[in-house]
């Protein structure tokens, strides 16, 4: 099952992912991160399809998403051949 | 669908403003890198401008170039090391108005690097002063009416420009100002690296990249200004494509 992290600290609140999300998804936060800005967090886990357009926006590389299916390392870790 | 931080982008935060389109373009240069599976040969050329702390971000040989001259730079290099691959990340400022000369000459002697320049229409580390690209009628600190054809001339369209010389291999405009522009993007930018390790010549894309803080816009608000504003006078597409087809 692929897995969508959000790292708070690295947002900047910049909220571009909240606009490109297809499903209206994502919502920044009312809390603040150690730097001071709001940051991204995810409405509902299970709508969320990975596919990801959130991550590409992302100036900060805030967003992750682990996917076995098309990961390109196995569960070792060792890149795939 | 699996998406993560690439090899060659170190995982320190970076120094750019919210909502600035750095941070997608490094992403986008150290996806392709990997992609190519480059990065132990790769060197690549900084400019002075925000994108100056390069050295910082990117997980291969940074070279910090004086302001305008990461063309000359990467030339030599190239030259001395042909097995390299060279690539010089310049914003406006750096390739259109000190670095004019280098940008031009390097292109029609044909230096087979790969330039990489961020285009936001404005001076975005001195703050806000007005750029060589910089629209009619854009406001910035230094042309508080808007910019003026008599007084202070149009933007220069630098693919335009470098598709009249010869020695140019491929010229493409692109933006990341939409998801479907960022995949372009990409592409353009892997192209242009392919044509360097094919050894076709000079490539040039030019990145139609967001300045929330010097427009005084809010990140959306700056993404329209990319979409309705900037397209419109710095049209999407390919100048110059020598490299014989698209390669994917």
């Amino acid at each position: 099952m692929a897995k969508i992290k959000f790292y708070a600290e690295r947002c900047k609140g910049c909220g571009l992912c909240v606009l490109v999300c297809p499903h209206g998804n994502i919502r920044m936060s009312t809390e603040l991160n150690e730097t001071g800005h709001p940051y991204a967090v995810l409405v509902d886990p299970a709508r969320c399809t990975h596919c990801a357009l959130c991550g590409r926006m992302c100036p900060d590389m805030a967003i992750e998403i682990d996917d076995p299916k098309t990961s390109k390392k196995d569960k070792s870790g060792k890149p795939r051949e | 669908m699996d998406f993560h931080r690439p090899e060659t982008l170190k995982d320190a935060p970076t120094h750019y403003c919210p909502g600035c389109g750095h941070g997608i373009v490094h992403r986008l240069v150290a996806e392709v890198i990997d992609e190519l599976g480059i990065r132990q040969r790769t060197i690549g050329t900084a400019p002075v401008g925000c994108a100056v702390l390069l050295y910082d971000y990117f997980n291969c040989d940074i070279i910090e170039c004086a302001h305008g001259r990461p063309p000359a730079v990467a030339t030599g290099i190239k030259r001395m090391l042909p097995d390299r691959i060279l690539f010089t990340y310049q914003g406006d400022g750096d390739l259109a108005a000190i670095g004019t000369a280098e940008t031009i000459h390097a292109a029609n002697r044909g230096e087979n690097i790969t330039v990489i320049f961020v285009n936001n229409a404005i001076y975005g580390m001195t703050g806000g002063q007005m750029a060589p690209t910089t629209m009619i009628g854009q406001w910035s600190t230094t042309t508080p009416d808007g910019r003026g054809q008599y007084a202070e001339g149009g933007p220069i369209k630098v693919c335009e420009m470098l598709s009249a010389l010869d020695g140019v291999c491929y010229l493409e405009r692109v933006s990341v100002s939409s998801p479907k522009d960022v995949m372009n993007a990409r592409k353009a930018i892997k192209k242009a690296f392919e044509n360097q390790i094919a050894e076709k010549g000079f490539s040039l894309v030019e990145v139609l990249s967001m300045c929330p803080t010097d427009w005084k816009l809010p990140p959306e608000k700056a993404m329209d200004f990319v979409n309705e504003k900037m397209k419109k006078v710095f049209p999407l597409g390919v100048y110059k494509d020598r490299s014989g087809g698209r390669h994917e």
